[in-house]
């Protein structure tokens, strides 16, 4: 194995933490930076070629723009009693690969976190008692409070330039934004995006049945903007192919548009692609102490050991608690007795559509921007009082346009119609295509001590090393918060005049049906002791001071929002804390 | 190596001639009459002439419009199998293969190549029937991932881009008022609103001028 010469910083993975940490450090320092990328790199000036269904959202540019399966994947069950299977095709998951990562196709729904997701712990005991919590639940508090993020909020939000309303401006409540919001210092970068037919029929109804509705907050521009950075780039065209596309003209934020700009004009950094790394290695061989750097194997097969002063993993949820539990450092969580963190506290994405409508006139819903529409707060967790309800906490529901297109969304015909080929559903699938349209919830899903991460005992890597295996299902919090959310979706279907309404069937068992894409949180989650987490409120490994780790595995359950906005804010908070005081006094930051 | 294939069809077939309506406007596709011969990559002539009249009874060509014949979607599906998706290239294929719960995904050994080969075998002679039996033989086999693959195939086909084989002439996107990729729809989102908006469909290539060249190619 060949030792490179030692880098200061090293950042597994060029996905929107990764690239966003090596923009902030190498933009802000002098540090010598090397990030490493095991995909290829993009080109944003061939994303209008890639305007084409099938090889996109469908097939997913495999190999090229997500992982290639063949290679990696995850094995996944339901319980300690199924056996863990290979997810052998993408549909459950979308992981990126290559420059930019997931950040290229992701859908740019930009809300911020609920205040009391930040301490949801506290909060619920708080209002409700524990004696309420579910059995079973993992939920804590995150060891950091949403007043200190708000700053950081805003930054990120400056820097994707996010399209929105306001609902709370330092208390002031602002009708027409989410009056339910966190309070923020100031209005969002750019208005909210032009609001399509089906969604401005969802915010009229919701309106009527006395609820707030408010257009979703997007990194999609919905005029030109330029960032603190010197980024431009221009309004949304709201052509539809965003979600599983790199966007044609940059509109929505992506790491391609946003970050490398930046960072192709600071020569101290730089970024190898095709680099698989293999292990994390610490200072003593028997586990304790400081990383000295990593091994990788690069295209071409061959093995480098390369140090690093600094390490930065990047590498997304399921990477991120992989490589550690591969690499032994920390304890893996042990679901038979509690111990140990790494793999703890696994949560994905719980969204559905609440009510499958078809309206009485046609959408023209081929006109879209992935996360533009109308949502209300008003159900919301801390929101809703569960007081006298099955279940804690909430969610919100919501209309998009995404700009549907044909072959994901064909086919799907009311109840009425039989069968699901031939003549009768062809003609029904054809006269009502332009009809069809989603009530959406998304909701929150908690923590559980059978929700976890570890090593597959079967399943390997193309390398031989084991795949990550997920435990995983929903729980009754959930499968009953997944009743009112149906009722509340048909009753809102109904106010707007929906012709034909299919309810959400209920949630079952967590599965791994195609087309529905979902992000992973958890395994390497952050919080107030090392006794109940990976990393501090820093990001910061527990017990290995050099080490940092971002993204979604460091969120300790999944809140209504999406990561990826708090994932940024989190990143541009540990870069300060960094650059601030680690670089002055490298040592533990908590 | 194996010996060339062809699938013959007549040209009047492929694109259709059919005259059908969307929103109550009336398009003609214009078609050749001649016989067109056109080089399978996966199928044989046999196969094929199965796939297409299997794919014609799951969306067949009707009153309401065009199917899968005009379409070309026994083409699209001989492409897509003879490229990196039919031949598992980004499938995650290790062993061991364990049944499970349809929960967790398809878990077969088989590629989607290997998957129409074998069910093909249980369809001998299908081309050949009247349109009832077709449909009898189908519902036989519709709980099969062949039958899934099948559906979905045809889907694909119908509505996918036509550099991919299938959609030929765009009269799946005519169908349903689905205009291609369309480079801007900023002056459009805030109206038309309850009306249908029909701008005409264009390919990727008519839109953008650039011959992209496929996965599967």
């Amino acid at each position: 194995m060949k030792t490179l010469p030692g880098v200061d910083v090293l950042i597994l993975g060029g996905g929107w933490t990764g690239l966003l940490m090596a923009k902030e450090l190498g933009s802000r320092t002098p540090l010598s930076i090397v990030v490493l990328e095991r995909g290829p790199g993009h080109n944003p000036d061939d994303y209008p070629k890639e305007m084409d269904e099938l090889d996109g959202a469908i097939r997913k540019r495999s190999g090229i723009k997500v992982q290639d399966c063949s290679k990696e994947t995850a094995t996944l069950r339901r319980s300690e009693s199924e056996r863990a299977l290979p997810l052998r095709e993408l549909g459950l998951l979308i992981p990126g690969t290559g420059v930019g990562g997931a950040g290229e196709h992701w859908g740019a729904t930009s809300y911020r976190m609920m205040p009391e997701c930040f301490e949801v712990l506290s909060k619920t005991v708080e209002k409700y008692g524990a004696k309420r919590l579910p059995e079973g639940h993992s939920i804590q508090d995150w060891g950091v409070k949403y007043d200190e993020m708000e700053p950081f909020y805003t930054r990120a939000e400056a820097l994707m330039g996010i399209s929105g309303k306001a609902g709370n401006i330092r208390g002031t409540l602002i009708e027409g934004g989410n009056i339910f919001e966190g309070w923020r210092s100031g209005e969002y970068p750019t208005p909210p995006t032009t609001t399509p037919y089906f969604s401005s029929l969802f915010g009229e109804a919701v309106k009527s049945l006395g609820y707030h509705p408010f257009p979703a907050p997007v990194a999609t521009l919905s005029k030109a903007y330029t960032n603190p950075d010197g980024v431009s780039r221009p309004g949304c065209t709201y052509c539809g192919y965003c979600n599983m596309y790199g966007c044609m003209i940059g509109a929505k934020a992506q790491p391609t548009s946003l970050l490398l700009p930046v960072i192709k004009r600071h020569k101290n950094i730089s970024i190898r692609t095709g680099i698989w790394v293999r292990r994390i290695l610490r200072e003593s061989p028997a586990g304790q102490g400081r990383i000295r750097g990593i091994t990788y194997t690069d295209a071409t097969g061959q093995e480098f050991f390369q140090p690093a002063e600094l390490v930065v993993l990047a590498t997304w949820t399921l990477n991120n608690a992989r490589l550690l539990l591969l690499s032994g450092i920390g304890e893996p969580y042990n679901v038979k007795t509690g111990e140990g963190n790494i793999g703890r506290c696994l949560t994905a994405d719980f969204k559905f559509a609440a009510a499958r409508v078809w309206m009485g006139k046609p959408l023209n819903r081929f006109i879209g921007s992935a996360p533009t529409g109308v949502s209300i707060g008003d159900f919301d967790g801390g929101v809703l009082d569960n007081t006298n309800l099955p279940f804690l906490r909430g969610g919100m529901l919501r209309a998009l346009n995404s700009g549907y297109q044909p072959i994901a969304t064909f086919g799907s015909v009311p109840r009425s119609v039989k069968g699901t080929w031939g003549a009768e559903w062809k003609k029904a699938a054809v006269d009502l295509y332009d009809y069809m349209g989603d009530v959406r919830y998304d909701g929150e899903f908690f923590a559980y001590k059978s929700n976890y991460m570890d090593l597959d005992p079967t399943y390997k890597d193309v390398y031989g090393d084991p795949l990550i295996r997920l435990t995983i299902d929903w729980g009754d919090n959930e499968r009953r918060m997944a009743e009112f959310a149906s009722a509340k979706g048909a009753e809102v279907a109904r106010v707007m005049g929906a012709k034909e309404i299919i309810p959400f069937k209920g949630l079952g068992h967590f599965d791994a049906n195609p087309y529905v894409v979902t992000q992973l949180r958890g395994g390497t989650i952050m919080g107030k002791s090392p006794d109940s987490s990976v990393v501090n409120p820093y990001l910061q490994h527990w017990q290995a001071p050099n080490l940092f780790v971002l993204g979604g595995s460091v969120i300790p359950y999944a809140p209504t929002a999406r990561p990826t906005l708090t994932l940024l804010t989190l990143t541009i908070r540990t870069a300060d804390a960094v650059i601030d005081r680690y670089l002055k006094n490298p040592g533990p930051l908590a | 190596m194996r010996r060339r294939q062809f699938l013959t069809i007549s040209g009047g077939t492929i694109g259709g001639l059919l005259v059908y309506s969307l929103d109550g406007k009336a398009f003609r596709i214009p078609a050749e009459d001649k016989p067109l011969r056109i080089p399978l990559r996966f199928f044989d002539e046999e196969e094929a002439l199965i796939v297409a009249a299997a794919t014609e009874r799951i969306f067949p060509s009707d009153e309401t419009g065009p199917g899968a014949k005009e379409a070309g979607v026994v083409i699209f599906i001989d492409r897509q199998l003879a490229g990196p998706y039919g031949r598992d290239r980004y499938r995650y294929t290790q062993r061991p293969f364990e049944s499970g719960s349809p929960d967790l995904g398809y878990q077969g050994e088989n590629s989607p190549g290997q998957v129409y080969r074998e069910g093909l075998k249980q369809l001998k002679g299908f081309d050949q029937l009247e349109p009832i039996k077709q449909d009898e033989k189908l519902r036989e086999i519709e709980s099969t991932y062949f039958f899934f693959l099948l559906r979905r195939h045809t889907i694909e086909g119908m509505f996918c881009d036509p550099m991919h084989g299938g959609n030929v002439g765009l009269i799946g996107w005519q169908m349903i008022g689905f205009p291609g990729p369309r480079m801007s729809n900023r002056d459009d989102v805030a109206k038309h609103f309850g009306e249908a908006f029909r701008p005409e469909p264009a390919s990727l290539f008519q839109v953008t001028g650039i011959k992209v060249a496929p996965m599967e190619e």
